[in-house]
């Protein structure tokens, strides 16, 4: 059966997706070692050590992600997180930086090692640069392909495929993009934050409510219009004089639909996005995850997305709207 | 202190066939020491095709430039793979890679480890020189104090480049934004990228150029102009600055950075001479560390 990969931004989060169905969760430590450092999120020792005895007794693991890229000022701390990650005996680390999967590769060999969606590998050459030089034994697949290519990719590679399943969006290729450092000086690769909520003002205005990333204008709202967090690929822009999403709308992606041809094409694990989000996401998408993937089983059977289930994923959705992305051609 | 070298990165736009060929005529006969050549944005644009690129590198390199073939950026299908193999295996020229697709397939051949391959610390830039890259290229966001920083203890013989000169290649995407913007699928998405010869504009609600969409990648909307700190970046020992192409005044922008160079012109004088050829004025952030677009010297 596929395998359902939940995250965590808490230790309550964790133990949400273990105890609603989750075969593996993935968190990160409180630092820009990783992908979704923000304030208040993540775990220190003693909350990674819980969370790891919490999973394991019940016969499930947790995944460390290591995915933001080492700094040329101190890249040691990265290397300092592989050995904490390993001493704390976590199931795989992810990471997207070669340097990085080198040292894990030498000093803990016995470590299981996942490419991070950081890493951007888009087709099978570049996955199997990573298993040859470092023996990676999964990769997760940015958010770009439609099925055609992913199913072609996986018939090139001797790793297991994670995909995305579940969440927030990227249109941009995970870890080829500086939008964010561009408008406030941090990005994902060197900081571990897109759009940072400090760079962030509201502010009510005669035109509307508009939100800013650093002073840039990102949107404006009347007083009909659900706002959301300003991701700035996610705002209302003027190309032309036409005023339109001109990058993404703020959706969801929600692959649930395509869950029977993701494990038939031998997808091996499907991720939740969402270690930002609260316990109560983790356990509402964690519960309708799980029970759709027992009911797609090796998905040769009749397979229907559950009303119920759609029902529990809208309800948390970004901006109340899903898409297929990318899995879908014409979304490109 | 050896004399700075200055590279024409690749064309990130779609230009008419005959504008390219007349572009490559002039670079023959300019002062840059490098040309970068390749379609490295989208597989879809087809005006030139690689016994057109392989031409005009001989052209430029009987002109006595060095050449480097650039693969593309964002390799997804089966057609991509295959003609970044071909580029890879054209042993003639150097390569520059921009995935470690290609990397893979460059295996011990000499090759450029590009913009996009996100070399930002010591052991990375250690596995590319195992590899066989010979000249790395800074991430676009890298601050001087971090490129100082792997300076010093980068691989005996490997050189550097920084992206000194023009609009920044900031992000890609599978979605074509620019067939978005004409309600058109990438697939029949009218090659629209051929009207817009710098990029489409994309302002805030406010008319302010925020970011140009350039087909599936994104670019800054302000210029990224660095010839003011040439000299810092000389003592710095960097050994090579790209100047990225754009539709009009490119050749005026590789003579001033030349003549700095040079020692005719002082940095600060050049600097105010190329603020006009800026396309949406200039920026300089990334280089102090600050956020990218803006302006601190």
């Amino acid at each position: 059966m596929i395998e359902l990969v939940c995250p965590a931004g808490s230790l309550p989060a964790l133990k949400a997706a273990v105890d609603n169905g989750a075969d593996s969760v993935y968190l990160g430590f409180r630092d820009a070692t990783n992908a979704r450092n923000f304030a208040g999120l993540n775990f220190d020792e003693a909350a990674i050590a819980e969370g790891i005895r919490y999973a394991h007794q019940r016969g499930r693991k947790v995944l460390l992600a290591l995915n933001t890229y080492p700094q040329a000022a101190n890249w040691q701390l990265w290397r300092e997180a592989v050995d904490r990650a390993a001493g704390a005996g976590i199931d795989a680390i992810i990471l997207a930086d070669p340097g990085l999967m080198e040292y894990a590769r030498n000093k803990h060999p016995g470590l299981r090692l996942h490419l991070s969606v950081q890493g951007s590998a888009t087709n099978y050459e570049a996955i199997n640069f990573y298993h040859e030089q470092f023996g990676i034994s999964r990769a997760v697949l940015p958010r770009v392909l439609s099925m055609q290519q992913v199913e072609h990719l996986i018939r090139h590679v001797k790793t297991e495929i994670e995909v995305f399943g579940f969440g927030s969006l990227c249109v941009m290729v995970e870890g080829r993009c500086a939008l964010s450092s561009y408008a406030t000086g941090e990005s994902p690769n060197t900081a571990g934050v897109c759009s940072p909520a400090k760079a962030i003002r509201w502010q009510q205005t005669p035109k509307g409510l508009e939100s800013r990333l650093n002073g840039v204008l990102i949107d404006r709202y009347q007083p009909d219009e659900n706002a959301s967090y300003p991701t700035l690929c996610k705002g209302r822009f003027e190309v032309e004089g036409e005023t339109y999403y001109a990058i993404e709308e703020p959706a969801s992606l929600n692959t649930m639909e395509l869950l029977p041809q993701l494990v038939q094409m031998g997808v091996k694990a499907i991720k939740i996005e969402g270690r930002q989000r609260s316990p109560a996401y983790v356990a509402q998408v964690t519960q309708a995850w799980r029970s759709a993937i027992d009911a797609c089983g090796d998905g040769k059977r009749r397979f229907a997305t559950h009303p119920s289930w759609s029902a529990a994923l809208d309800r948390v959705a970004e901006g109340q709207q899903h898409t297929l992305g990318a899995y879908h051609r014409k979304w490109k | 202190m050896s004399m700075l070298k200055l590279a024409l990165g690749p064309v990130l736009y779609y230009w008419p066939r005959l504008t390219m060929f007349e572009f490559y005529q002039q670079v023959a006969e300019s002062p840059v020491d490098i040309v970068y050549l390749g379609e490295v944005v989208c597989s879809r644009r087809h005006e030139l095709r690689l016994p057109d690129w392989l031409d005009i590198a001989a052209l430029l390199r009987d002109a006595g430039k060095e050449v480097v073939l650039s693969t593309q950026a964002l390799i997804e299908s089966g057609a991509e793979l295959t003609t970044m193999r071909k580029l890879c295996e054209h042993r003639d020229f150097l390569v520059e890679a921009n995935d470690f697709g290609a990397v893979r397939n460059l295996e011990g051949a000499g090759f450029i480890a590009g913009p996009h391959l996100n070399i930002y610390s010591e052991p990375t830039l250690a596995v590319l020189a195992r590899q066989g890259a010979r000249r790395w290229v800074a991430p676009l966001e890298m601050d001087r104090t971090a490129i100082a920083t792997l300076l010093k203890t980068q691989p005996a013989g490997m050189e550097s480049e920084v992206f000194a000169w023009g609009r920044m290649p900031l992000a890609f995407s599978a979605r074509c934004m620019t067939a978005r913007n004409r309600n058109l699928p990438k697939d029949d998405c009218q090659f629209s990228c051929i009207d817009y010869p710098d990029g489409l504009i994309m302002d805030t609600r406010e008319q302010k150029a925020f970011l140009v969409l350039n087909g599936i990648q994104t670019q800054s909307a302000l210029c990224c102009n660095l010839v003011r700190v040439m000299p810092e970046m000389a003592d710095m020992g960097i050994n090579v600055l790209r100047i990225s192409p754009q539709s009009r005044d490119t050749l005026e922008v590789v003579a001033a950075f030349d003549k700095v160079r040079r020692g005719e012109w002082q940095a600060p004088h050049a600097a105010v001479m190329l603020e006009p050829l800026a396309p949406g004025g200039s920026c300089d952030g990334f280089w102090y560390g600050q956020p990218g677009m803006e302006r601190v010297a």
